[in-house]
């Protein structure tokens, strides 16, 4: 449909101010990382590397931040495989107790976070997983299962089972079909829910904060309570560094993906 | 038939082969040889069972009861990956994250052949379908017809003893469905493989096979070649299923050697009878009738008055539907150099009574089927 100049206009400038109201928030985090005093204020006055030295070299941050890398790792694979291995019973199950069983696995993103946490709390506390790695791992797989099952399951629904008959009549069994034909053509949806797995349990705040003690903080635990002690600009540079982190992850990542469709088009 | 001595196809045997899902039985007691280096067809409507029959000889579906060899060999229970069969289906089915080439050669990569033997093999089998120029393409890129090809040729790279192919045609257009049908018939020839082939298409059938196993109903109503099917069909079903005809009921007399059938207050006779207690129709095909204007005398002749309810020209010819006295639709084809007739026109159509097929009523609607 052709548009009035002037209806275009106000569309673009209604679209802009959305955007800078999604983005300003983050954005205002950067300068505040290059303040030469230690505060919060925006606008930051100076300009200085500290904040970025001191989150290299103090080891509450650099441990807090090595933690969050390992729990989100481990969590990233487990809840890869668990939920790509439940996606794939679900779709081959009857599509009434499959729907059922997949509403149940999808309760962690339903259930308030805070509600989860308590009782995640309660049982750890018995069975001494509060603060561990085990402990966290558990918990944020849990959380994370959910994204990895809904992106996986998408991928499968527009997979056509038919090409896993024919490589049946072309001699393939079942495993090499699967790692020839099926996993090949669902790998999207598999990586996408990693990244989604990862990014979940890597700054999930609220199960963390229950679950922490003195020997295992994780990187978003050690910020909030970082920024709830004193006003540390350290966690303006953290942020910034997220920021730059998972802007040239989900960037590449979507070049990757777009340069691959071109190439099949 | 006339078996090559130089084929390489395997003989299939289905003996009682009986697939039930619950109460409903898909397959009811099918049995059918099929020859080396045969082109078999199985033909029949929608839900006939010839596509299960297929599903069974590919290893997809399990047999409930019954015996298939293939080769002499029993393969009941053999899993589909085993048995070193090619298919093709009606969807293409090639693996869109693959080149042409790759496609190709998956089944030769399974079964661990080197790879220059490999990349000759994948060139021969493309050549053969004339696809060898687009190997480095991916499937999307190509139309359905290259698509089917390139399909065709995976399910031969690897010498399988028997090539199925489920309505391989189904999703093309008519000029691209004829062509296709003649190189299929080319490759067939060239291999020797033994072929089975379905389809709802009895002219597909007709051009292709060597051939044709008529289904209906979860059972084999017929098998013979296209000319036995249409000259003598051994059930009304497979006398309507192939080309056009003329159904006649009406109220039956038989004294021994000869059967007079009265339709709307006309009778005709045929110099047959048939068995059993089912009554008799009769049928027609459209050149045993001919057809003209009433009112010439013709003693001995059998006659029917109707009206012309369609005329459709052919350009070798014209196609008359003619409607009867007891409202059923006879079909007739004239030639050029006849008479021509207009839409409502009244007209009598002759035949000799040897030409009509006596066949027991199955008490199916007359209505067209596809």
């Amino acid at each position: 449909m052709e548009m009035k100049p002037l209806t275009r206009l106000i569309l673009g400038l209604v679209c802009l101010l959305v955007a800078i109201w999604l983005v300003a928030p983050t954005l205002v985090v950067v300068p505040m990382s290059f303040n030469v005093n230690k505060s919060l204020a925006f606008p930051p006055q100076g300009f200085s590397w500290q904040w970025y030295q001191n989150f290299a070299t103090n080891a509450e941050w650099s441990t807090s931040f090595l933690n969050s890398l390992k729990v989100a790792s481990i969590v990233a694979v487990l809840a890869t495989v668990l939920g790509t291995l439940a996606a794939f019973g679900l779709d081959r199950m009857k599509a009434r107790p499959a729907n059922l069983l997949r509403m149940l696995m999808l309760t962690p993103m339903v259930v308030p976070g805070v509600v989860l946490a308590i009782g995640i709390y309660a049982v750890y506390l018995d069975a001494q997983l509060v603060g561990t790695l085990p402990g966290f791992v558990l918990a944020h797989t849990i959380l994370a299962l959910p994204f990895v099952l809904i992106a996986v399951s998408a991928n499968l629904e527009v997979f056509d089972r038919r090409l896993e008959t024919a490589a049946a009549s072309l001699g393939a069994g079942a495993l090499t079909t699967f790692r020839t034909v099926t996993l090949p053509l669902i790998l999207p949806g598999i990586l996408s829910g990693l990244l989604f797995a990862f990014a979940t349990s890597f700054d999930e705040i609220v199960v963390s904060l229950f679950i922490t003690n003195s020997y295992l903080k994780t990187l978003p635990v050690q910020i909030f309570s970082s920024i709830t002690r004193d006003a540390d600009p350290t966690v303006a540079a953290v942020g910034t560094i997220l920021l730059c982190a998972t802007t040239i992850l989900i960037g590449g990542g979507m070049l990757l993906l777009g340069r691959e469709r071109k190439g099949r088009l | 038939m006339n078996p090559r001595p130089d084929n390489r196809g395997a003989a299939i045997d289905l003996e009682s082969v009986t697939k039930a899902y619950g109460a409903f039985k898909a397959l009811n007691g099918v049995s059918l040889r099929i020859e080396p280096g045969e082109f078999m067809t199985l033909l029949g409507p929608s839900g006939s069972g010839k596509t299960t029959t297929l599903n069974v000889i590919a290893g997809f579906t399990d047999v409930t009861s019954g015996k298939l060899l293939v080769g002499a060999k029993s393969v009941v229970g053999v899993p589909a990956h085993k048995r070193n069969i090619g298919v093709v289906f009606q969807h293409y089915a090639l693996f869109p994250h693959m080149t042409v080439g790759r496609n190709v050669a998956y089944p030769l990569t399974l079964r661990g052949v080197e790879q220059a033997k490999r990349k000759r093999r994948v060139a021969e089998a493309l050549d053969m379908v004339k696809m060898g120029d687009f190997a480095h393409r991916y499937p999307s890129e190509l139309s359905g017809g290259q698509q089917q090809r390139v399909a065709l040729a995976r399910a031969i790279v690897f010498d399988p003893s028997l090539l199925l192919m489920d309505e391989p045609l189904g999703a093309l257009d008519k000029k691209l469905r004829e062509w296709l049908q003649l190189e299929i018939k080319r490759i067939h020839r060239e291999l020797g493989t033994t072929f089975v082939y379905v389809t709802h298409d009895q002219e597909e059938a007709l051009v292709l096979s060597d051939r044709i196993a008529v289904f209906n109903r979860g059972r084999i109503e017929q098998v013979g070649t296209g000319r036995q099917l249409y000259d003598e069909p051994a059930t009304l079903f497979v006398g309507r299923f192939i080309g056009d005809s003329t159904v006649l009921r009406g109220e039956a007399r038989s004294d021994g050697t000869s059967t007079a059938l009265t339709v709307a207050g006309e009778t005709v006779t045929a110099p047959r009878r048939i068995a059993g207690e089912a009554s008799p129709v009769m049928l027609l095909r459209p050149e045993k009738l001919t057809i003209r204007r009433p009112g010439k005398a013709d003693a001995g002749a059998n006659r029917l008055s109707g009206t012309i309810a369609e005329a459709i020209y052919l350009g070798s010819g014209s196609k008359y539907e003619v409607k009867l006295g007891d409202g059923s639709t006879a079909i007739v084809r004239s030639p050029l150099t006849g008479e021509s007739f207009g839409l409502g026109e009244k007209v009598e159509l002759c035949f000799d009574g040897a030409d009509a097929k006596l066949l027991p009523d199955d008490c199916t609607a007359d209505t067209t089927l596809t």
